[in-house]
């Protein structure tokens, strides 16, 4: 991976695929700090203890199709070679939460990225879940609820529509270019 | 800045629409991309915005558009599977160009990209 958002995007397929119905996934930077985190939260289907223990390890997967996942095992990566923590909690029937932060200037820390397409992609690719984006920078928050979106536009109304997928672009990178400003 | 309330009008304006946008084929066509770590290392998320964009463009009415998981050929990701007329054709190494090409020439006129198809490269 080449962009923080594409790993972001990554480890929110993993939530979808666990069935949950809200993922929250908050970036957050303190330039002052020189501190970032990212952490995405599901309600999906969690893992039980050993899976977790094993599920950094890229031989572990429960998938059939081949045998290695490394969607985690990048992600941990990223932080870990950019002066950062991964974390990852899990409960089975609860849920799951990762957490990766990086030193701002950390010369292998990788750029965000186009995360403002990928928030695009979540938002109108995935009709059957709700997001919750946090974009904080310092004393600047934005938030983006898709269950406030859904009910403003009534049950006919898809987010997936070209005519709102076209506001929600602007809409995103505006926020996002208000909030961070490219620096990240 | 946009804020909500653009959204809001809008809603009030697309209700207020006839759909008026055309017919791609005779028959839905079915698009999915695969949006697994492979796929989105190998660069699907451009390739499924170009899809995205070109459905968008050509105002595609009987086209669907979605994202399915790891398809098992992670060497020739970005993948991109079309269902039509109950056949599957499998696209490998897929680019946004390329993506392009098989909207206006296989989803619109019906000419498969043979050139792009699993075991032509
Ligand atoms: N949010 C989650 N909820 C429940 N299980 C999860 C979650 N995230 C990961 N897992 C489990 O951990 C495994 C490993 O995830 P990882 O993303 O590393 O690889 P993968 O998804 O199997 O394959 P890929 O390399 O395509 O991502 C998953 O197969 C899944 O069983
Ligand atoms: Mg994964």
């Amino acid at each position: 991976m080449r962009e923080l958002a594409l790993n972001i995007l990554d480890i929110t397929e993993n939530s979808v695929s666990a069935g949950a119905h809200l993922i929250e996934i908050d970036v957050l930077a303190d330039f002052a700090k020189d501190e970032m985190a990212i952490r995405i939260r599901d309600d999906g289907c969690g893992m039980d203890e050993q899976m977790l223990a094993t599920v950094c390890d890229p031989f572990t997967t429960t998938r059939t199709t081949r045998k290695v996942g490394m969607g985690l095992p990048l992600f941990k990566f990223s932080a870990e070679s950019a002066g950062g923590i991964f974390s990852i909690r899990s409960e089975k029937g609860k849920g799951t939460e990762v957490v990766a932060t990086y030193r701002i200037g950390h010369v292998d820390r990788m750029p965000l990225g186009d995360f403002g397409g990928v928030v695009l992609q979540l938002v109108t690719m995935n009709p059957q879940v709700d997001f919750v984006f946090t974009a904080q920078s310092g004393e600047t928050t934005g938030k983006l609820d898709t269950r406030e979106l859904r009910e403003i536009l009534g049950e006919d109304i898809p987010l997936g529509a070209p005519e709102v997928r076209s506001f929600l672009r602007e809409y995103i990178q505006e926020n996002l270019v208000d909030i961070f400003g490219g620096r990240l | 800045m946009k804020s909500l309330e653009e959204l809001r009008a809008l809603r009030e304006k697309m209700r207020s629409q006839t759909d008026n946008r055309s017919v791609a084929a005779d028959g839905e066509t079915v698009i999915k991309v695969g949006m697994a770590t492979c796929g989105i290392a190998a660069g699907a998320r451009p390739v499924l915005e170009a899809l995205l964009d070109e459905a968008e463009k050509r105002r595609l009415h009987n086209v669907s558009i979605s994202q399915t998981g790891c398809i098992g050929m992670c060497r020739l990701e970005p993948i991109v599977e079309v269902f039509r007329d109950g056949q599957k054709y499998t696209y490998v190494y897929m680019t946004p160009e390329k993506a392009r090409r098989v909207v206006a020439e296989h989803v619109v006129n019906g000419n498969v990209c043979t050139e792009f198809l699993i075991g032509e490269n």
